[in-house]
């Protein structure tokens, strides 16, 4: 049998509902392939092998007292450090919640552990997941399992890490501007951005509330969508959730059949700026959907051009504001409070003691641009451009059924290479802000290796809102061909750690 | 949770112009932006509780506490009643608007922003009559709009329990997220000497509205209706509106119209003495009833507003704001409308009774059993006047409607007089128990017992031989003396009436 750590979220349900294994089995071979590794690739920043055994043994007993559980009942997890979770503590890598214990479990923490998955720990990534890299986190940067010194993608870096190197089966991430979709791609596996108010923002640590959307990652289409079903859907506690049934995402990605579909592929993503690599297997990629019957046609989106700069005015806008909460008054560190300075001195210096420099350049440019007198060029300009990339997806989802573009410009990159130019580290998200923008689904999936380095490649296969299973089904198509051309997944091809 | 405080301007040195020259050479322009606390059962985007007075911190949740993660849920509770006081306001109901972000940094605002409303008020351009000495003034209204409150911060060392000169400060949370309505007028010019009047009298108007409505218990004591008061003056002749001063958070009546009266005294001052008016925030001061600078506002706070993008815009189903408009209440000013024709009372009486807050009182009073005549003369009269010497209002009194009504029944069965009534009032006040028992306990009867009376007026006219023979003279205007001689000797227990009568039948004088 193969080694338990190495098998894929749906076999080792299956293991688990016939009995073949115990979920305090599985959460062993799981830690001890962590203990093995994780000084290598350091995906966690948070592990407790005690709470993670106690979590499967409570799945064990539920399972022998005849409980009908899910079918990731007793599946190990990743979860990223941002969502709140009442047993462990929530850090969003930054100094600032060093240490900090929610009360409360995040809608997302709560519905996994419904659905019996056992979380192994939490997971690293940039400071409040501002970055592409995991170079901005408070406590190191995580690892690429397929070249330790290169960067996982960011901000969910320490998830895709911790998928890619066998530490876990399945992760949880959140994409604000590419954040889950940019590390899978980088990473060589399956990264899935949900359609915005379709997975909850309750107990998760917002950075920019009105794009951020937690997904799931998986060595599989099928293991995300599993993953996808168990914590998305409405929720009451926060207002943006979208109360409509979860698409049928586990059903798109048993049945991976694109004969008939209409695909686009984005006109405006390729050329300059990308890596030859990246564009030879997305057009092979492109090729291959072509070959199982889909229609493929050229599509242009004008105001893409104008996403990554809009991004970089809403986002830090919505953070600058997001963040004015960590002020030293009733959690997380407190700097100078020795009875001599004011309250209002105390909020400046634990402000600038505990965030991370990204994160205060980002609080800066958020602060200036909703400004009085400013505000209309930059926020409400910002805002419009957002409304005409929505209608750049309305008017292309007339004609397509999804559109296809790179998941990024460039494979990963070397860790420090782009850790002093700012807009350089913007650039990994061009591709993959504009969904955000719109609040549409969109999915990235390994499409081989680029020639020049030998690191995976993502393609991103874009939906309309709640057309989720759209991402799942072409996925899962793609994933089927190239499978059976490599002669198993790609992440076989990665070298041992 | 302690913190040494913020800095905040001392107060400047104050001269002051007499009022009436201030209004000789000035005309104020005033404003109003009164906040008012709901009473929902729950917060505004939680689910806690929100029962004043409870101990510090109890109703809180990470939510009203801001912990990071955590979101806002609408209270559709808070949404409706802001409709319906916009409705009562005869304002427009926005059929879509947002909640927006106001950033600043405070200690006792957990998010370091509030949620507002800024450029989409649920409810904009309404109006509120008020009457003023016999004269309808039309308040507009520019908007009514949704927000939360703040906790309540309590400075602890310093002389006058204001930040400055405090040695630290101790937050409490649990108004924190209470929904708070705001209703903000536009500017009220052409008030002049009456500016005072005007805005108390708005004040009494919008708490009587939000009580008709039932969406607050408008308590100005615990803070759930809090004024900010606008003054302006221009000069007369002039056309151009002054600066603006805002003094913020007055919480009665009276010191809502002694603030514009000071602050129309003070800038009078500063402007004839040649200075300029800061636009700035003020406090007010009971004690000399005059104002002191606050933070200035020129170097204006830049609250940097967004839409709130945890939230989703309000859309009201017109039809259903329809249903609210239909199910609004009998409304104050149509109240009294009715009122004042069942009570067949002058303009005045109406103006008299609104100014002194004795609607609800007299119309219980009525209700117990008095006679509306009755029941309007013994609040207006003896108690007001009681009321203005212990310096309290005619509801804070401690006598009720019931016992006033008890009171006139005993006087028109003439089992008292009014003098004994007022004394039997005053056995109430003093907490001696009902009127019946204060009645028996200070012996309190008319004196019906004729031959008693008989006795008491023989000795009276013999003592007063000069009065008895100029009323056998025919002169009855000196009976006066007699009967009065009679009520003293009975100490005010005669009936006055009978007295009198029997004092001509005595002396032989047929009137």
């Amino acid at each position: 049998m193969t080694e338990l750590f190495r098998k894929t979220a749906a076999e080792l349900g299956a293991l688990l509902a016939a009995g073949e294994v115990s979920a305090v089995e599985v959460a062993q071979a799981h830690l001890d392939r962590i203990a093995a590794v994780d000084s290598k690739v350091k995906a966690f920043l948070h592990l407790s092998a005690d709470t993670t055994l106690a979590q499967a043994r409570a799945v064990d007993e539920r399972r022998a007292q005849g409980e009908k559980l899910g079918p990731l009942a007793g599946v190990p997890i990743a979860h990223k450090d941002i969502f709140t979770t009442a047993d462990m503590p929530t850090t969003a890598a930054s100094k600032i919640l060093e240490g900090w214990r929610p009360p409360y479990d995040a809608t997302v923490t709560s519905r996994l552990r419904a659905a019996g998955l056992v979380i192994l720990g939490k997971t690293n990534l940039d400071e409040f997941a501002m970055g592409s890299s995991t170079e901005n986190s408070a406590y190191g940067t995580t690892h690429n399992p397929w070249d330790l010194g290169r960067i996982p993608g960011g901000s969910s870096g320490g998830s895709s890490a911790a998928v890619a190197s066998y530490e876990a089966p399945l992760s949880t991430g959140t994409d604000t501007g590419g954040s889950i979709r940019q590390p899978a791609a980088v990473t060589g596996i399956v990264g899935m951005k949900p359609t915005y108010g379709g997975s909850s923002r309750y107990g998760l640590i917002a950075f920019a509330s009105s794009l951020d959307t937690p997904g799931p990652f998986g060595r599989t289409v099928l293991d995300a969508a599993l993953l996808h079903e168990a914590f998305s859907g409405h929720d009451p506690c926060d207002s943006t959730s979208i109360d409509a049934p979860v698409p049928p995402v586990v059903e798109a990605a048993k049945n991976p059949d694109v004969a008939g579909m209409r695909i686009g592929v984005v006109k405006e993503f390729g050329g300059e700026g990308y890596q030859p690599g990246v564009l030879a297997r997305f057009r092979e990629a492109v090729e291959l959907l072509e070959s199982l019957g889909a229609k493929v046609v050229e599509v242009s989106c004008p105001s893409f051009a104008y996403a990554l700069p809009a991004y970089y005015l809403i986002a830090p806008s919505e953070c600058s504001s997001n963040l004015a909460r960590f002020d030293a008054m009733r959690y997380g560190l407190r700097v100078g409070d020795d009875g001599t300075r004011s309250a209002e001195e105390v909020m400046a210096l634990t402000r600038a003691a505990g965030f991370g420099p990204e994160v205060k350049r980002r609080i800066m440019l958020g602060t200036y641009a909703l400004s009085s007198g400013y505000y209309d060029a930059y926020y409400g300009q910002a805002q419009k451009v957002r409304t005409l990339i929505a209608r750049d997806f309305d008017a292309a989802f007339h004609q397509v059924d999804v559109l296809v573009s790179p998941t990024t410009p460039t494979t990963a990159f070397p860790i420090g290479e782009r850790a002093d130019d700012p807009m350089a580290m913007y650039l990994a998200d061009l591709c993959t802000i504009p969904a955000n923008l719109a609040g549409n689904a969109a999915m990235s999936v390994p499409c081989g290796l680029a020639d020049e380095d030998d690191m995976p490649v993502g393609l991103q296969i874009m939906a309309p809102v709640l057309g989720d299973d759209r991402c799942y089904r072409v996925g899962a198509a793609v994933e089927r061909a190239l499978e059976s051309r490599w002669g198993g997944p790609l992440l076989a091809k990665a070298p041992a750690l | 949770m302690l913190w040494k405080g913020w800095v905040i301007t001392m107060a400047d040195p104050m001269t002051l112009m007499p009022y009436e020259e201030a209004l000789a050479r000035f005309e104020p322009v005033l404003g109003l932006e009164t906040h008012v606390e709901l009473g929902t059962a729950s917060k505004m985007f939680c689910g806690c509780q929100t029962a004043f007075g409870a101990p510090p911190n109890t109703q809180v949740c990470p939510v009203c506490l801001a912990f990071p993660g955590a979101l806002p849920v609408a209270n559709q509770k808070a949404i409706e009643s802001t409709i319906r006081i916009g409705l009562a306001l005869n304002c427009t109901i926005a059929e879509w608007c947002r909640f927006a972000r106001k950033n600043y940094f405070y200690p006792d605002m957990p998010k370091n922003y509030q949620i507002s409303q800024y450029d989409e008020p649920l409810c904009s351009n309404g109006y509120l009559d008020v009457e003023v000495g016999g004269r309808t003034v039309r308040i507009e209204i520019e908007r009514v709009h949704l927000e939360e409150d703040t906790g309540k911060s309590t400075h602890v060392g310093g002389a006058t329990g204001r930040i400055h000169g405090a040695d630290y400060s101790i937050v409490d949370y649990n108004r924190a997220g209470i929904p708070l309505v705001e209703i903000v007028t536009k500017p009220i010019p052409g008030t002049d000497a009456m500016a005072p009047e005007v805005a108390r009298a708005y004040g009494i108007e919008l708490r009587e509205l939000m009580r008709t409505l039932g969406v607050s218990d408008v308590r100005m004591d615990q803070g759930s209706m809090r004024f900010d008061v606008n003054v302006s003056l221009m000069p007369r002749g002039s056309s151009e509106w002054g600066t603006r001063t805002e003094t913020k958070n007055v919480n009665s009546f009276r010191s809502v119209e002694r603030s514009v009266r000071g602050e129309i005294e003070r800038q009078a001052a500063v402007l004839a003495g040649g200075g300029r008016v800061i636009q700035e925030t003020r406090h007010f001061h009971e004690d000399t009833g005059q104002t002191t600078s606050g933070r200035s506002k020129e170097e204006a706070q830049d609250y940097r507003y967004f839409p709130e993008p945890d939230l989703v815009p309000i859309e009201p189903d017109p039809a259903w704001v329809e249903e609210l408009r239909a199910a609004l209440p009998e409304l104050p000013s149509a109240r009294r409308r009715r009122l004042q024709s069942e009570w067949g009372v002058s303009d005045l009486d109406m103006q008299a009774m609104h100014n002194a807050d004795a609607f609800d009182l007299v119309e219980a009073t009525i209700a117990a059993g008095a006679p509306a005549a009755d029941a309007r003369k013994w609040w207006m009269g003896e108690l007001a006047r009681r009321a203005n010497e212990s310096a309290t209002t005619l509801t804070d009194l401690p006598i009720t409607p019931a016992q006033v009504a008890r009171v006139t029944v005993l006087v028109a069965s003439g089992a008292l007089n009014d003098k004994l009534a007022r004394s039997v009032l005053e056995g109430v006040l003093a907490g001696e128990g009902g009127p019946d028992e204060v009645v028996a306990s200070r012996g309190l009867q008319i004196v019906n017992d004729e031959g008693e009376l008989s006795a008491i007026i023989d000795q009276v006219l013999a003592d007063n031989a000069d009065a008895a023979d100029k009323v056998r003279a025919g002169k009855i205007a000196a009976v006066g003396a007699l009967v009065g001689g009679v009520m003293k000797a009975s100490r005010g227990k005669a009936d006055a009436a009978r007295a009198r009568q029997l004092i001509l039948e005595k002396l032989g004088v047929t009137e």
